[in-house]
């Protein structure tokens, strides 16, 4: 008698169940934590998924927390599939928030009209910028993208510092951040006396976008195929390096767009803290998502779901609200793990006489 | 039981899904020979020696080693017997010292006495005559000293029978040379050698005796020294006999279509792999190119299919210059073309349907948008016209072998091109799916495509070309009419003998 492990893919309908299970079994790990600092896991699950919806207003900012998330979840699963690990999100997001404040700022008696596309547009191309060396270097020169895009998070963080503790200083408050977006730049809020803003419009749009370019289009079938076998795909006559480099430069531009709806529709203004690791979690949501739009976009809400729950478990139950990230982390790497067993089967053995 | 025989493997049976690898293979090593298994890619070489090294259970037969029956359930077991392998993937640490990748996983002690492991390795090195300096960092090594690593390290473990599968695929030719002097070396001292290989002149060169391994059957055990290349080449491609080839006769008369002139390419060493390639191929021909495997095949069907860069010459289709010209611009110019390696030529993970539209997707596109319903129609069209058994959603990876070429064969004939260059056609697949592919070219070459056909299959090629060009080292040794092709000449020039001393064998 013995064990063999065999390569069977599980049967297709079991793919939507593996998030659900991941969830199930994350819970399951994080309870020892809740445990450990004297807290109801139960109750602490119940402040995390349930007590953020019973309010409106704390609903509301599960969908402002959301926002980036889907923005940052798109532009990871747009290069993601594209067969281009983009780890940059993160400053690519930085990028396209520092476009939005320059453009902002000098937005003065400018119609929302025209102010807002520019800031969109800036940082969309921002984002695109800082995206395209690593991206031109790994399909001229085979080097290695997730090492690069990962680096030049740093680096980007230290210029937006270096920018704000320099020339973009507040003149008056002396803080290290900007001066203020020009009144007209800045998104309109979708309810009022709420957070939710345009921003979240925004992202519901590319959401839709990214589902119809991934399902309806020729380019979405290049980089689909680009993304699972770069091999048949030039073999078929598909342009791998201009697909790869495209789908690279997409996924930049978005999490450019992910920086400028920060700074126009919650802060009006640069800080270095302004994204609190987006650009990663956005790797989180699009592996949560399986690399499908909708998918996304209910991973983005999840997270965002439990960033909303772990402030008010930490109110409620003296749970630190750092419990929040340790469940998105343990999350990425349960589902990881599924996603990599599913493609095996355990079977019993009998030696055969 | 013969006390001389180091190894004996009796009637080992291995499959792998329907697909037999090893069926029922005899094979007897002595001590102190070097033992040379030959046999094409899938002939169940590697199968066999997986078997003997516990990676792979045999399905049925036994082993026996130095007269007992053994049984070896792991390559633990197989060097407790004092068998060591060394495959052409080194399982060395880079950052590692020699002595300290040899004893790792070798010792038992908690603590390691480095300098007396240094002295145990150089004296090794020394009694075994392989050069190896014990204190050198694995990663400054180069190819050919790190397979003497890997040699060491198997003999520190008391090897008495070393499995070397394809050893000289990685080396170049002075290294190759040194490696045979150190197994002529431990030979001499009593051990004895497995040496894989397809390779007719290093089996030649190296080897006392030679098995060779056809479609998982044991082809015949020979001395080296009575045999001779083209009879270990028949015996690999098999057919003693010759039967009447369908197009026997009449030498093609249609016009040139695919020109090949002076092509020559690199492989992926960067190494020559392609020299001075000419040849024609006529409207309504099929020129097969036979060859033993690895002699720059895959080279060729990869210049012409746009994949690999020609570093010197012409393709030509129709007087059209298409060298160089990628994958898309072949595929315009009238090209179709069905791969070797079929999984490198769809995507797994995508749909039949989707699979079959990949080449152009162009047609079933409007304004950048796919167009769901003659994307559908064309696969349901193309799975009822090729009797594949699949449904247009499915994915590509959950179907058999020869439901996937059919997919690639509906995908490229389909547009009824005008030259088709086609490679190892029938490789894995039954009976039924062989006939069904080889009874689709010749339709194609009845309606006038230019046909060139690469197979390590002896038989296919008799059975199907009407010219028959042989390939040996990267050169096109002889292109002789289907009629003129007996398999002892096709036998000589596939090991090398130049046409003009072929002719001199009075053949």
């Amino acid at each position: 008698m013995g064990f063999k492990i065999e390569r069977i893919p599980a049967p297709l309908w079991t793919r939507p169940l593996i998030p659900i299970a991941a969830i199930l079994l994350t819970f399951l790990l994080t309870a020892t934590l809740i445990l450990l600092v004297k807290a109801n896991p139960l109750e602490a699950y119940y402040y995390f998924l349930i007590d953020p919806l019973s309010s409106r207003v704390s609903a509301i900012e599960v969908l402002v927390k959301a926002t980036p998330l889907l923005l940052t979840g798109a532009a990871v699963t747009f290069a993601f599939v594209g067969g281009y690990w983009n780890i940059g999100v993160e400053g690519q997001l930085y990028a396209g928030a520092t476009a939005a404040t320059a453009i902002g700022v000098q937005m003065q008696n400018v119609s929302p009209w025209l102010a807002i596309p520019l800031m969109l547009a800036g940082g969309f191309v921002a984002g695109m910028l800082w995206a395209l060396v690593p991206a031109l270097m790994k399909v001229k020169l085979a080097i290695d993208e997730v090492v690069t895009t990962l680096l030049l998070n740093s680096v980007a963080l230290f210029m937006v510092s270096a920018l704000l503790n320099g020339p973009w200083r507040n003149p008056i408050s002396q803080w290290p951040q900007s001066p203020d977006i020009a009144a007209t730049a800045i998104f309109p809020k979708l309810i009022p006396r709420s957070r939710l803003h345009l921003g979240f419009i925004l992202a519901l749009v590319i959401i839709v976008i990214l589902w119809f370019v991934l399902t309806k289009t020729a380019f979405g079938l290049k980089m689909r195929a680009v993304g699972l076998s770069p091999h048949a795909a030039q073999f078929a006559g598909i342009n791998v390096q201009r697909t790869m480099l495209i789908s690279a430069l997409v996924s930049g531009g978005i999490g450019g767009v992910a920086g400028v709806s920060e700074v126009a529709g919650i802060h009006y203004h640069l800080i270095d803290a302004i994204s609190p690791g987006y650009g990663y979690t956005g790797i989180i949501i699009a592996t949560l998502g399986t690399l499908n739009a909708w998918g996304v976009a209910l991973a983005a809400l999840f997270i965002g779901l439990i960033d909303t729950g772990a402030q008010t478990v930490s109110r409620a139950l003296g749970v630190p609200t750092y419990l929040g990230d340790v469940i998105q982390a343990a999350l990425l790497l349960v589902t990881l793990g599924m996603l990599l067993l599913q493609r095996y089967r355990i079977t019993r053995t009998r030696s055969k006489p | 039981m013969n006390l001389s025989n180091a190894i004996e493997m009796r009637r080992i049976y291995k499959q792998f899904g329907s697909l037999v690898a090893s069926d029922h293979v005899n094979f007897t090593l002595r001590q102190g020979e070097i033992h040379a298994l030959l046999g094409e890619n899938g002939a169940g070489k590697t199968t066999l020696m997986r078997i003997l090294y516990g990676l792979y259970h045999a399905d049925g037969g036994e082993i026996w080693v130095n007269g007992q029956t053994a049984e070896i359930k792991s390559p633990k077991d197989a060097i407790a017997l004092g068998i060591g392998m060394v495959t052409q993937h080194f399982a060395l640490a880079p950052p590692l010292t020699v002595t300290e990748n040899i004893i790792l996983g070798y010792t038992d002690s908690f603590q390691i006495h480095l300098s007396e492991a240094h002295r145990r390795v150089a004296e090794a090195a020394e009694k075994f005559g392989i050069p190896v300096e014990p204190k050198a960092l694995v990663k400054d090594l180069s190819v050919g000293q790190r397979q003497r690593v890997e040699i060491l390290k198997a003999l520190y473990r008391n090897a008495r029978v070393l499995i070397m599968d394809e050893p000289t695929a990685v080396l170049v030719p002075q290294e190759v040379e040194q490696l045979f002097e150190s197994l002529e070396r431990l030979r001499q001292q009593g051990l004895s050698v497995i040496f894989i290989s397809h390779k007719l002149n290093e089996v030649m060169s190296i080897t006392n005796r030679v098995t060779v391994l056809r479609l998982g059957q044991n082809a015949g055990t020979v001395e080296t020294q009575s045999t001779s290349p083209p009879e270990l080449a028949r015996m690999m491609v098999g057919r003693e006999t010759f039967g009447v080839t369908k197009s026997a006769g009449k030498p093609a008369q249609g016009k040139i279509v695919l020109e090949l002139g002076q092509v020559a390419a690199l492989d992926n060493k960067g190494l020559p792999a392609l020299k001075n390639i000419t040849f024609q191929v006529r409207a309504g021909e099929i020129l097969g190119l036979a060859g033993v495997s690895g002699n720059g095949q895959t080279e060729l069907a990869q210049v012409l299919d746009g994949t690999r860069l020609a570093t010197a010459g012409q393709v030509k289709v129709l007087n059209h210059d298409i060298t160089n010209a990628g994958p898309e611009k072949v595929m315009a110019a009238g090209v179709g073309r069905i791969p070797e390696d079929r999984h490198q030529s769809v995507v797994a993970e995508l749909s039949v349907a989707q699979n079959m539209a990949l080449e152009h997707l162009d047609e079933f596109t409007r304004q950048g948008v796919l167009n769901k319903k003659s994307l559908l129609q064309h696969a349901q069209k193309l799975i009822a016209e090729y009797q594949i058994k699949a449904a247009p959603g499915d994915k590509i990876r959950t179907l058999s072998g020869g439901n996937m070429q059919k997919v690639i064969l509906a995908r490229v004939l389909e547009r009824n091109p005008t030259v088709i260059i086609v490679a190892q056609p029938t490789r894995g697949l039954d009976v039924g799916a062989t006939e069904y592919v080889r009874g689709k070219l010749l339709e194609q070459r009845r309606k006038g495509a230019a046909i060139l056909l690469i197979s390590e299959d002896l038989d296919e090629i008799l059975e199907l070309s009407d010219t028959i060009a042989v390939i040996y080292e990267g050169e096109i040794m002889d292109i002789l009419p289907a009629a003129e092709a007996e398999t002892e000449r096709l036998g000589l020039l596939m090991s090398g003998v130049k046409a003009n001393k072929v002719a001199a064998h009075g053949l």
